[in-house]
């Protein structure tokens, strides 16, 4: 026991860092300057909270009888979402294998792919649908193309980065049993990314049964156009059955994908 | 007129892309049904010598020959059909966690089939029946068909060995089979090796920390130190000193 308590330092005190105000106040600069300049004004935004409030109300008490026209509706929504996260996610595995610098080693390939996925994934969802609406026109053949398009994107960066985690070491193995470039995929990388694509796959169907909702209001398929057209008629007991049955399908979609995924991770 | 040597080594180098030197000339011949310890510090280039012999790394200079033939300048096909010839045994075991332990041990014999046969998973029952036969003799046939994550360190390495007795190749390279294994487990593996090298005549070339292992199952040593071989010799002719030589690099040698 060469060194009891009583030898031991104190803990120094952490050193006071003047550039940290400095940053404070230069944000809390910026962002009074950026009110100012944009014009924000918080009242304006509190001032028709009372029409807020009624429209709510209104809301509150959906109009049970539209049940009939909404489901439809939604069920379309649905298989729209299904149809686009399937082709979506197979398009976004093989693309995926392809950008992985771990699986295709020629850096100028995946270089270009890359830069092709990241201009993809830089169009918002709603744009795409306005996109696929001015192309093949109004209804759910653009929402379909939208979203298979955004599903591609959400799955191939998730899972390109996945692909790029995995333990090289059966790779390894692979090749040293004398395995060529299929038979690595099929036995040493298959495995190990599998639950990984299947998990992501839920969730961008998650994110795309959310997505064709609103997808309807600007035409293309599914219950936003009713969505919209109850509002556009003021009838907000209507809509608040939509929103209701909406929140509904959306909540048990959400518990079951996420249980799925939960479950394959193990 | 001597045999010809199982794995034989030329003038090999091997320097980094980054410059660093990892094998600097070495020279080496191992015949059939040797079992040799590689000793030496870690990164004193075991690792990239075993590496070598099956071109999981591709050398600078120099030739490597297996069975007389060489690997060096084999190239796709010919290559692959080489390597299974050549066994490995891996540190961290290198088995598909996720996947059952008989697929783990059916891939030993993937470079065996056409690959359109191994994508839609049609092995042979014969294949099937030698893989579980390779489990039995390492001692794992109850856990064919459980996942390898669910086994212990020891039984993954065991899996990993049966994996190489069912690619029944000529040659086994075993990088530090026993490093992240106890002692008790260690042992079991080194006695799994000696079987396949004694049962099966497969030329065994081990890279082994453990100075108690090598002296109890090697019967030729090679000591390496910064790329170069300082030491090659039988083991019951190899004095302590040039153990102590080799870990210690080389202050012993100075003191000589």
């Amino acid at each position: 026991m060469s060194a009891t308590d009583r030898d031991m330092l104190k803990l120094p005190k952490k050193k006071f860092k003047m550039w940290n105000w400095v940053w404070v106040i230069l944000m809390i600069l910026g962002l009074v300057l950026s009110v100012n300049n944009t014009q924000t004004s918080l009242p304006e935004f509190f001032a028709n909270f009372d029409q807020f409030a009624e429209i709510f109300v209104q809301m509150a008490q959906p109009d049970w009888s539209y049940a009939g026209t909404a489901i439809p509706y939604l069920v379309e929504t649905i298989k729209m979402a299904i149809i686009s996260t399937v082709i979506g996610s197979l398009l976004a595995f093989v693309y995926s294998l392809l950008i992985a610098r771990n699986i295709v080693h020629n850096r100028v390939i995946t270089g270009v792919l890359r830069f092709i996925m990241n201009i993809i994934r830089t169009i918002p969802d709603l744009l795409l649908g306005s996109i696929f609406v001015a192309i093949v026109g109004i209804g759910p053949v653009a929402g379909i193309l939208a979203l298979t398009v955004f599903t591609f994107g959400v799955v191939v960066k998730l899972f390109y980065e996945a692909i790029e985690t995995i333990d090289p070491g059966p790779s390894e193995a692979i090749k040293a049993v004398g395995g060529n470039g299929m038979n690595n995929i099929m036995f040493a990388v298959m495995p190990q990314i599998l639950p990984y694509f299947i998990s992501y796959a839920l969730y961008a169907f998650e994110i795309n049964v959310r997505a064709s909702t609103i997808l309807g209001y600007i035409g293309a398929g599914g219950i936003g156009l009713q969505l919209k057209n109850t509002l556009d008629m003021f009838n907000y007991n209507q809509t608040g059955m939509i929103i209701l049955v909406v929140f509904l399908v959306v909540l048990v979609i959400d518990f079951v994908s996420t249980k799925a995924r939960e479950a394959l991770m193990r | 007129m001597a045999e010809q040597p199982m794995i034989e080594m030329k003038n090999v180098t091997k320097v980094y892309d980054n410059g660093t030197v990892g094998l600097k000339n070495i020279n080496l011949k191992i015949n059939k049904g040797e079992f040799v310890v590689i000793v030496g510090l870690s990164g004193a280039g075991k690792s990239t010598l075993l590496r070598a012999i099956n071109r999981l790394h591709d050398i600078s200079e120099g030739d490597i020959l297996i069975d007389g033939e060489s690997i060096t300048k084999a190239k796709g096909k010919n290559l692959r059909l080489m390597r299974r010839k050549i066994g490995m045994i891996f540190q961290s075991f290198n088995l598909v966690k996720r996947s059952s332990v008989l697929r783990n041990v059916l891939a030993g014999r993937l470079a065996y089939y056409p690959t359109w046969k191994t994508t839609f998973n049609l092995f042979t029952d014969k294949d099937k029946q030698r893989a579980y036969e390779a489990l039995q003799s390492v001692g794992m046939a109850e856990k064919v068909y459980s996942r390898a994550d669910e086994l212990s360190g020891g039984q993954q390495q065991r899996v990993a060995i049966a994996r190489v007795l069912t690619q029944r190749p000529e040659i086994i390279l075993a990088d530090e089979p026993t490093a992240s294994l106890d002692p008790k487990t260690s042992r079991q593996v080194m006695e799994d090796l000696k079987m396949l090298n004694e049962k099966y005549d497969m030329t065994v070339v081990a890279n082994l920390h453990s100075i108690e292992l090598a002296k109890e199952f090697g019967h030729r040593v090679i000591g390496v130190r910064a790329g170069e071989i300082v030491y090659d010799g039988k083991m019951e002719d190899t004095p302590q000193s040039v153990f102590d030589n080799i870990y210690n690099g080389g202050k012993g040698k100075e003191e000589d």
